[in-house]
Order: C-alpha cells, then sequence, then structure tokens
C-alpha cells in the first residue's frame, strides 16, 4: 500500500460554490469541487471517452460529463447514467488555511 | 412454460442499451440481441472522429468489452440479419434459415446511408461511413498523396473532412445547397463553420453538385454540374440516411417517416416496440412528433423501450442533443429551434467559444455553442424547467448561467 500524498492544488477563493476546477498532480488530471463549501476531488477524465469533467455540469452531488452527459457521483465517483458504467477515482480533500490540498498515492 | 422472451433486432446503440437495460431491471427471461454486422454493440460517433483518426483502434467503439453479454446472460447473434416478422406466430425469420419465438420484440433495426444515385459512384475508392468496416476502409485510403473529395456538407462530411485533413491529405467537400449543414444550423453559424474548414484548407464548394465520378475501376475525380474537374484518389458520400422501416411495413405495423410510436416506445402491435433512428415518436417538450438521427436518442430510447417493455409508465420525452467534433472545435446544439424570434449571442466568435441562443416566447427554444458544452448544458436545464429569461442575462458572459437557473 502506498502512502498518500498531499498536495496544494488550488486556494478556496478559485473555486465557488457549485464549480469545479481542473487540476495536475504529477501526471494525473484531478476535478476538484466545491458543493455548498465542502470540497471533494475525482478523477477528471470521463471513463467514456476524452473529456475534462471539471467543464461538467453540477447538479447536486453529482457531475455531467460535458461531452456526453453521463453522470458520476462526486463523493464516490460511481458511473451513475448512460453511457458511463466504470466508475473514476476519487480522491481524499484537506483544507489548510485557504489551500485546497488534493491526497494521491505517493 | 419456459421464461418469456424478448427478442431485440438491432445490436447497434439502441438495441445495445435495451438489451443491457433489461437485465439492469431485474428481467430475468431470455434475451436474444440479432445484429448484422459482425460486432458486439457499438457506438458510431467515434468512427468519423478517433477511430477514423487512428487514435483509438475500432473496438474502442464497443459500447462494453466483448463477451459482457455473456456474462448478461444475452444472446448475441450477430452476422445475421431479420427477414420477417410474422406476428400472428410471434417469430422472427432470420437470414440464415432460422427463426426465434418472442414474447415481446423490440425493433432496432437504425437507418443504413442514402445512397448517391449518380454516374461512377460503384468505382472502387468511393465510400459511404455508417459502420466499423466503413471507417476502416476510408482510413485506408488516407494514406500520403491522398486527395479526398467529400460530396455532402453535413456531419459526417465535415467530421470526415477534418479527420483526413488532420492525416494530411488533400481534401475538398461539395455541398449542393449554399450552407455547411443547413438543417441544423443558423446561417452564421454555419458561415462560422466555413470559416474553420476553408482556414484550415479546405476546398468547401457550396451550391455545387456531382454530375459523375470519374475513373476507371477506381475512381480518379469528379466532374461538377459547371463541368469543372475535381481530382480525387477518394470519394466520401455523406448525405443522410434512411431509416430501416421495411421490416415493420412488411409485418403490418404503422410507419410513417420511422415506425410510429408513442411516448412508451409501442408500435401499433402491444407486444412490438421501436427505438433509435428507426422511430417516429411524439415529444411533449417540442408539442409534435420527430426522428432522430443521434447517438442521445439512440441510447436513451433504447433504455425507455426496455423499461416499458418490462411495464414501466415513464413517457420518453427529451430535448434533443447532438454534437459534433471537427479539428479542436466542438459544437454541440440542443433543441429542434423552430420559428425562432430573437437569436442571442454569448461569447466572441473571435475568441472562439460562443453561444447562440434561440429564443421564442422569452424562454430558451434551443442553442448551438462552439466549444461551449457547458452552457449548453444550462440551456437545456433551463429548456426543461420552462424558465423565461432575460435575453440581457443571457448574453452576458459574467452572468452565470447558474443563477438564471435559480432565479
Amino acid at each position: 500500500m502506498s502512502d498518500i500524498e498531499f498536495h496544494a492544488v488550488a486556494k478556496t477563493a478559485d473555486l465557488d460554490d457549485g464549480e469545479a476546477i481542473q487540476v495536475i498532480v504529477g501526471k494525473k488530471e484531478i476535478a476538484v469541487y466545491n458543493l455548498e463549501g465542502e470540497y471533494y476531488a475525482t478523477d477528471d477524465i470521463c471513463t467514456h471517452a476524452y473529456a475534462s469533467l471539471a467543464d461538467g455540469y453540477i447538479e447536486g452531488d453529482s457531475i455531467e460529463c460535458p461531452l456526453h452527459g453521463g453522470c458520476f457521483s462526486i463523493k464516490t465517483g460511481k458511473a451513475l447514467t448512460p453511457p458511463v458504467t466504470d466508475d473514476i477515482k476519487v480522491y481524499e480533500v484537506k483544507i489548510d488555511g485557504e489551500d485546497i490540498l488534493v491526497g494521491v498515492p505517493g | 412454460m419456459s421464461d418469456p422472451a424478448i427478442v431485440v433486432i438491432g445490436a447497434g446503440q439502441a438495441g445495445g442499451w435495451a438489451a443491457r437495460t433489461l437485465r439492469d431491471e431485474g428481467f430475468e427471461g431470455g434475451i436474444v440481441v440479432i445484429g448484422e454486422e459482425p460486432y458486439p454493440p457499438y457506438e458510431r460517433p467515434p468512427l468519423s472522429k478517433e477511430v477514423l483518426l487512428g487514435k483509438e483502434p475500432a473496438e474502442s467503439s464497443y459500447l462494453w468489452p466483448e463477451g459482457s453479454f455473456d456474462e448478461l446472460g444475452i444472446a448475441l447473434r450477430t452476422g445475421v440479419g431479420a427477414t420477417a416478422i410474422d406476428r400472428a406466430a410471434k417469430t422472427v425469420a432470420l437470414s440464415d434459415g432460422g427463426s426465434i419465438a418472442y414474447d415481446k420484440l423490440l425493433i432496432a433495426t437504425g437507418g443504413r446511408v442514402r445512397k448517391l444515385p449518380i454516374e461512377g459512384a460503384e468505382l472502387d475508392g468511393v465510400h459511404y461511413l455508417r459502420g466499423i468496416d466503413d471507417s476502416a476502409a476510408i482510413r485506408a485510403d488516407l494514406g500520403e498523396g491522398a486527395r479526398l473529395l467529400v460530396v455532402g456538407g453535413g456531419w459526417i462530411g465535415l467530421e470526415v473532412a477534418a479527420a483526413a485533413r488532420m492525416l494530411g491529405a488533400g481534401v475538398a467537400v461539395v455541398e449542393a445547397l449554399d450552407m455547411l449543414c443547413a438543417r441544423a444550423l443558423t446561417p452564421d453559424m454555419a458561415a462560422y463553420l466555413l470559416d474553420v474548414h476553408r482556414d484550415r484548407g479546405i476546398d468547401v464548394r457550396l451550391g455545387a453538385t456531382i454530375e459523375a465520378l470519374t475513373g476507371d475501376g477506381r475512381v480518379t475525380g469528379a466532374r461538377l454540374s459547371g463541368g469543372e474537374t475535381l481530382p480525387a484518389t477518394a470519394v466520401v458520400i455523406g448525405i443522410g440516411i434512411v431509416p430501416n422501416v421495411e421490416l415493420a411495413e412488411a409485418a403490418g405495423l404503422d410507419v410513417d417517416n420511422g415506425i410510429r410510436v408513442d411516448a412508451l416506445c409501442r408500435t401499433s402491435d402491444p407486444d412490438i416496440f421501436a427505438a433509435g433512428d428507426v422511430t417516429n415518436h411524439p415529444n411533449d417538450l417540442l408539442g409534435r412528433n420527430i426522428r432522430l438521427e443521434s447517438w442521445e436518442n439512440a441510447q436513451n430510447q433504447g433504455i425507455a423501450a426496455a423499461k416499458a417493455m418490462l411495464g414501466g409508465e415513464t413517457p420518453y420525452c427529451e430535448i434533443p442533443w447532438f454534437w459534433s467534433d471537427q479539428y479542436d472545435v466542438n459544437i454541440q446544439l440542443v433543441g429542434l429551434p423552430a420559428d425562432v424570434e430573437e437569436t442571442v449571442i454569448r461569447g466572441e466568435r473571435a475568441d472562439g467559444s460562443f453561444v447562440e441562443f434561440y429564443m421564442k416566447g422569452g424562454r430558451i427554444d434551443g442553442a448551438a455553442a462552439i466549444n461551449n458544452p457547458r452552457d449548453i448544458r444550462f440551456a437545456k436545464r433551463l429548456m426543461q424547467a420552462r424558465k423565461t429569461v432575460d435575453p440581457a442575462a443571457l448574453a452576458d458572459p459574467s452572468v452565470k448561467l447558474q443563477t438564471l437557473l435559480r432565479g
């Protein structure tokens, strides 16, 4: 089991409620979300086709892919609606002052 | 008595999703899916994009990995077509001489390419694009020194033109009307797209028709109706599809620009349903009947049909949505706007990212976007919610669209 390393990826002020941004950690594209002041992180690339989920549409706890409309749970990464059937990974998020930290395996 | 059996004719996007949904919804009877092509269910959009470009293998277009239907206990019979439906006996006759009994039947036969009836259309190097094999055959003709002639300035033609150009081919597009994608785009949006292609070196001829394709055995060019000759090492014809209604028609089902179904995907026979490109179906949000040739409709109507076949009573009714990718340009459309009163533009054309909202009665009746998929999602939500929106707010990029949805 590899250790989780936390990386500062953005400032809380960068991300309004109901918004997402793409961040890069190492070579990984990760989407970071603000849901009513709680922050979450998932893989950013849709499991159906190559699209950045951070450009998608947030509704409740789910993110809808901007290309073909597949939805994932932001909190669990579960694939919710067609065309997606494969889940995305979720990552632990910590807030340190104004910094949003995302934990990825080192 | 054996378990009830559901037979699905057509192993495309609609048939594939229907079969899977039957299992997902707990149906435990037999499911047989019949497909003429030798492949498991796949989606067609990548065939004119990533697969044609060689960025992805054809298998990447499969809806699910090969063998998924085996695991779900779904019998997939590929390479075989349905030749007749006997509604009294409740059987489907197959092209291999066999027949299958059904309790309920789903027709998801989709469409086939519309053929261009001109001299030379049978020459080698003349292609249409519908299936995996077509995409591979076109790709094989786009090697070093290729000059591609695309007949038809619609979505398929333009996507193939873009892919061929990206692969280094010289490309000409001949379109009979005086604008690209005339069925779907406003003149302004079509003009933008025309610039996209011309800026990348495509020779686009509007208002031009092909009189004949020329060559001896293999195509070497085309003669335009004005007499001019265009050289070509390959031709792709993309002038639309024709719904595969013959099976339904021969069985006596109601057919009128597609197989007529109701909002529960039921044909005029209570045991026969239909879904996908082949259906003419009601849409209460639009207030009219429509037949859609779209990826999303194939998927979602297939799913809706499966649920209805199991007794579900949720009507299928969605605001139509389409997309296209050409070079680095993503085009998305929502709605089927008609009688537009005002067009509101958000964003700047010069930035390569903007949206046109088509307004009617104070509401959004449709929208088209260049490189702005998210605003299309908001437009769709605003349309579904039947929100009255202020055109000035839509036109102001500093106003976040989610605030209009909340308001």
